[in-house]
């Protein structure tokens, strides 16, 4: 298809600039964070910055709100991605090669909590809450967590699958492993790495999240909420930029870890957010 | 001899396509047997009926006596070299090797000296370590077979796999596989698209057409006498002569066909019983050791012919439009039943 | 062959239960993939079409505007509302920002998805990659947080308008009617800048992979035939990467339409369909009304999806 014989050698140099300027504005906000963290001023957000000092970030580790919320939002992400993990694998392992009745709905229903705006979930979840009764808290926040979040596990694993030959799983049984051998010795080895991205941008999703949490989280207060409270009456202008740049961080690294994990397989690792 | 594989009237059917269409056969033990057709003929359909990997939708299939039907293909003794060759990329290739040994809990040490034996037999004992895509095609092909052998099975399914390495290799192989069929004295079920692998190396070949089986035979038996145009056809190159074309040819209504190589380009009819045929030479294919003759012959009939290149050879005195004379004997005519 | 004339090793069945039901797995695939599917359709159903369910059977309810409960008597009035005056504003309000976003973000998406496609080569193909792929997975609520403090007075962009000397083109931007407002962050200005920015990702990956697709022959052929660059581009590559700008649009409407958190951050104060929703079940209760207006997201979305769909815009997803 697309040849390397180079026959457009060299960009026109205003597309040049368009793209590479595009770039810099997507990355621009992601620096002004990583800038103001850093700032010595405390209760505004003015430029060029007066000073740099590291006194904020120590300030931050010592404020015990900010952990409860750092260790609330680990934890939940961590529960979210297990259960997202097994229920994601489960649904690409039955999905892919088998056609039935219902499969596409099957596969709809999975996408679904992503493909509709955030607001929805979080509403139909908040109200099925009330109506049976269950007060807002950890759980609630994790189940809703781990809705969205299959589908990330599912795509990513579904991927793998449809790339791995399936002469490798009748192999394995023809040479004598039954259904159970052939997962832990052959299917899974050779979906570890789909796994293992999938799970880290499960995570990244639930650590992140805000729409649906707002609705189920009640008076738990997980990091991104944390944030969105000093937003919207601001009081500690300095340690909220610590904060974000925390999240900021912990976002991204994923990225990186799930772009080497499933490079030279095509995975498109973020097809899911 | 025992019978090692027996299909009895045997279908299966996929979304209403009857991929194999009620086939009986059976397979001797210490056969090599190969299932020879074009893709989609049902071969390998019938190989993974064989397997397990397909269950039968109507019909019953025996492997040395016993009904095959829901016995999964981790409990049979059967084992298949795939045309992918389906090596573990995760494992190297010891392991692969003695993975059949590992999930039937058999102790490291053996599993590793087995493995190890199996490598040497098939001329790969320095590579245990390596993974299997550092390895050529050729290799790889070895290794499939080394792992599908450690479990001795009493059949070897092998699904066209030859079918990825070059001329040479291929060739090289074929001898190679024929010889250690020989010398293991189990069944081998060879599924190929290619008529030349089939003949060289088979006691027995069963051609497959659009899920039936044309004809069941001996190499020689298909090529000299085969049953069907069908056969006559795809085995070699033939010049079929249906019931119209036999009458304006021989002077007689049934069908019949005959090898191109049985086929003289004469000067004059000869004295003999032969069968003479007149007409214009159409193309000249220079193929080196031989040349393949187009000639029209009565009614437009296309006959090929092929003869041996030498001194005397007719492409050096022929152009393309020049009149020939075509001479066979009579019996080295095919009569056929359809 | 002496390694081939070795004992042959154990056939024996693996035993115990798992190696059994192994083998009934085998024998029953039904089996096995109603095993497999039941804990995630279970999940799905009771938790999420449950939930959903339950929403659109609340849109229904009765909301007792002076004792503030909900009772389940059915009634329409909660849709009938949607077509108040004050309800068709949020409406369109949050629907032009939806078009403005979508037109801005396909206009920027496209010479980066372009360049990246046709011209980022060996280590640039994995840069561009990462480098679009990085901003749309890094946390949302930091991304708006870090445009409130761009926009902010005195911040950033106030100082930058100020160094190049352009601060009289600010006010007057400013100033404009619906564009404009007190500053840059009370602004439709601001707030259109921020969901152009936080979309912009969506909008990329899906124009790149359209045109992915496109041969390099297909540009050759028409350059052969005759074609100046800027024909090539109108009539080869546009109508063919038009359902990757479809698809992408699907996104940054769909995302824009649903957002509650930047609108309550930047801009000035009317309600969007988010916020709306947000405060009528938040400080009122009033559920049912929530629930219907939840319904025209999903109405806009349905009719955009089915237009798009016409024009071929899933064969790009």
């Amino acid at each position: 298809m697309r040849s390397d014989h180079a026959l457009h050698d060299k960009a026109p140099r205003w597309l040049k600039w368009l793209a590479f300027g595009g770039l810099g504005f997507l990355h621009f906000p992601i620096l002004v964070i990583f800038l103001y963290a850093f700032n010595v001023e405390e209760s505004a957000y003015s430029f060029p910055l007066k000073g740099f000092t590291l006194r904020w970030i120590h300030e931050t580790f010592a404020r015990p709100d900010v952990l409860s919320a750092i260790w609330l939002s680990v934890k939940i992400a961590s529960l979210a991605t297990l259960v997202a993990l097994a229920l994601g694998t489960m649904a690409a392992a039955a999905l892919y090669r088998r056609h039935f009745l219902g499969k596409e709905a099957i596969t709809l229903m999975l996408i679904l909590p992503i493909a509709l705006p955030g607001i929805i979930t979080g509403i139909a979840l908040l109200s099925a809450f009330r109506l049976a009764d269950v007060p807002p808290s950890f759980w609630t926040i994790a189940i809703g967590h781990a809705t969205f979040c299959v589908v990330v596990v599912y795509n990513n694993v579904i991927a793998r699958f449809r790339r791995t030959s399936y002469s490798l799983i009748e192999a394995s049984m023809d040479l004598g492993a039954d259904g159970f051998q052939t997962f832990r010795y052959v299917v899974l080895p050779q979906i570890a790495t789909a796994l293992l991205a999938g799970g880290i941008l499960a995570f990244a999703l639930s650590f992140d999240e805000i729409i649906v949490t707002t609705f189920t989280a009640g008076t738990e207060v997980t990091l991104p909420i944390w944030l969105l409270n000093q937003l919207t009456r601001p009081r500690d202008v300095p340690i909220t930029n610590v904060v974000a740049m925390i999240v900021m961080l912990i976002t991204m690294v994923p990225i990186f870890a799930a772009y080497s994990l499933t490079r030279g397989t095509e995975d498109v690792a973020g097809s899911g957010k | 001899m025992a019978t090692a594989v027996q299909f009895q009237d045997v279908s299966r059917v996929f979304d209403k396509v009857r991929a194999v269409d009620g086939i009986s056969l059976s397979i001797e033990e210490g056969e090599f047997f190969s299932m020879l057709g074009p893709s989609g003929s049902g071969k390998t359909t019938s190989l993974r009926l064989i397997a397990g990997f397909e269950q039968p939708s109507s019909g019953s299939i025996k492997i040395f006596g016993q009904e095959a039907a829901g016995v999964p293909p981790f409990q049979r003794d059967v084992n298949t070299v795939f045309q992918d060759y389906a090596l573990f990329p995760h494992m190297s290739v010891l392991d692969n090797v003695a993975y059949g040994l590992m999930v039937k809990g058999v102790d490291k040490k053996t599993r590793r000296e087995r493995a190890e034996a199996m490598l040497d037999m098939v001329k790969l004992a320095q590579y245990g370590e390596r993974k299997p895509s550092a390895l050529s095609g050729g290799q790889r092909q070895r290794v499939a077979l080394a792992r599908a052998l450690i479990n001795q099975p009493r059949v070897l399914l092998l699904d066209e796999p030859l079918g990825a390495l070059d001329l040479k290799l291929r060739e090289a192989m074929q001898t190679e596989l024929k010889a250690l069929q020989r010398k293991l004295g189990i069944t081998f079920i060879y599924v190929t698209h290619d008529q030349g692998e089939a003949l060289s190396m088979s006691d027995r070949i069963a051609v497959f057409n659009k899920g039936r089986i044309e004809q069941i035979d001996s190499p020689r038996a298909l090529y000299t006498r085969p049953h069907t145009p069908f056969v006559a056809d795809f085995v070699g190159t033939s010049n079929v002569f249906d019931s119209e074309s036999a009458r304006a040819v021989v002077g007689a209504q049934t069908p019949f066909s005959i090898r191109p190589e049985r086929i003289r380009i004469v000067d004059a009819a000869p004295a003999t019983d032969a069968v003479v045929v007149r007409g214009e030479l159409i193309d000249i294919h220079y193929l080196g050791s031989v040349s393949r003759y187009e000639v029209a012959g009565p009614h437009g009939k296309l006959i090929t012919v092929v003869q041996a290149n030498g001194d005397e050879e007719v492409s050096r005195r022929l152009e393309p439009g020049a009149p020939v004379t075509l001479a066979w004997e009579r019996h080295a005519m095919h009569l056929m039943t359809v | 062959m002496m390694s081939y004339a070795l004992d042959k090793p154990k056939t024996a069945q693996r035993q115990g239960p798992l190696a059994a039901l192994a083998r009934l797995l085998y024998r029953r695939p039904t089996l096995y993939l109603v095993l497999l599917l039941t804990p995630p359709l279970l999940w799905f159903g009771a938790v999420y079409l449950g939930s959903l369910l339950t929403l659109l059977a609340q849109s229904f309810f009765t909301f007792d505007d002076f004792t503030m409960n909900v009772t389940p008597e059915w009634t329409l009035a909660n849709y009938r509302a949607l077509f108040d005056l004050a309800n068709l504003d949020v409406v369109l309000r949050t629907l032009s920002m939806a078009v403005s976003v979508s037109l801005a973000s396909a206009v920027i998406a496209f010479p980066i998805a372009y360049y990246m496609v046709r011209y980022a080569r060996g280590w640039q193909k994995g840069f561009f990659y990462i480098a679009v792929m990085l901003p749309m997975w890094a946390s949302y609520i930091v991304k708006a947080y870090s445009w409130t403090v761009i926009l902010a007075k005195g911040g950033i962009l106030y100082w930058v308008f100020g160094a190049l000397g352009l601060k009289p083109l600010l006010t007057a931007l400013l100033a404009l009617p619906m564009v404009g407002g007190n500053s840059l962050s009370t602004s439709n200005l601001g707030r259109f800048l921020v969901f152009t920015y936080i979309w912009l990702p969506f909008m990329i990956l899906p124009i790149q992979a359209a045109l992915e697709r496109v041969p390099v022959s297909l540009t050759q052929a028409s350059a052969d035939l005759g074609a100046t660059p800027a024909q090539t581009f109108r009539h080869v590559i546009l109508p063919l990467a038009f359902p990757g700008v479809v698809a992408g649009s699907i996104f940054t409407f769909s995302l824009t339409l649903g957002d509650y958190i930047i609108p309550q951050l930047i801009g000035p104060s009317g309600l969007f369909i988010g916020t709306m929703v947000y405060t009528l079940q938040g400080s009122i209760g009033n559920i049912p009304m929530a629930a219907a207006f939840t319904a025209v997201p999903v109405v806009i979305i349905a009719v955009y999806l089915s237009i798009a769909k016409r024009l071929g815009a899933f064969d790009a997803l």
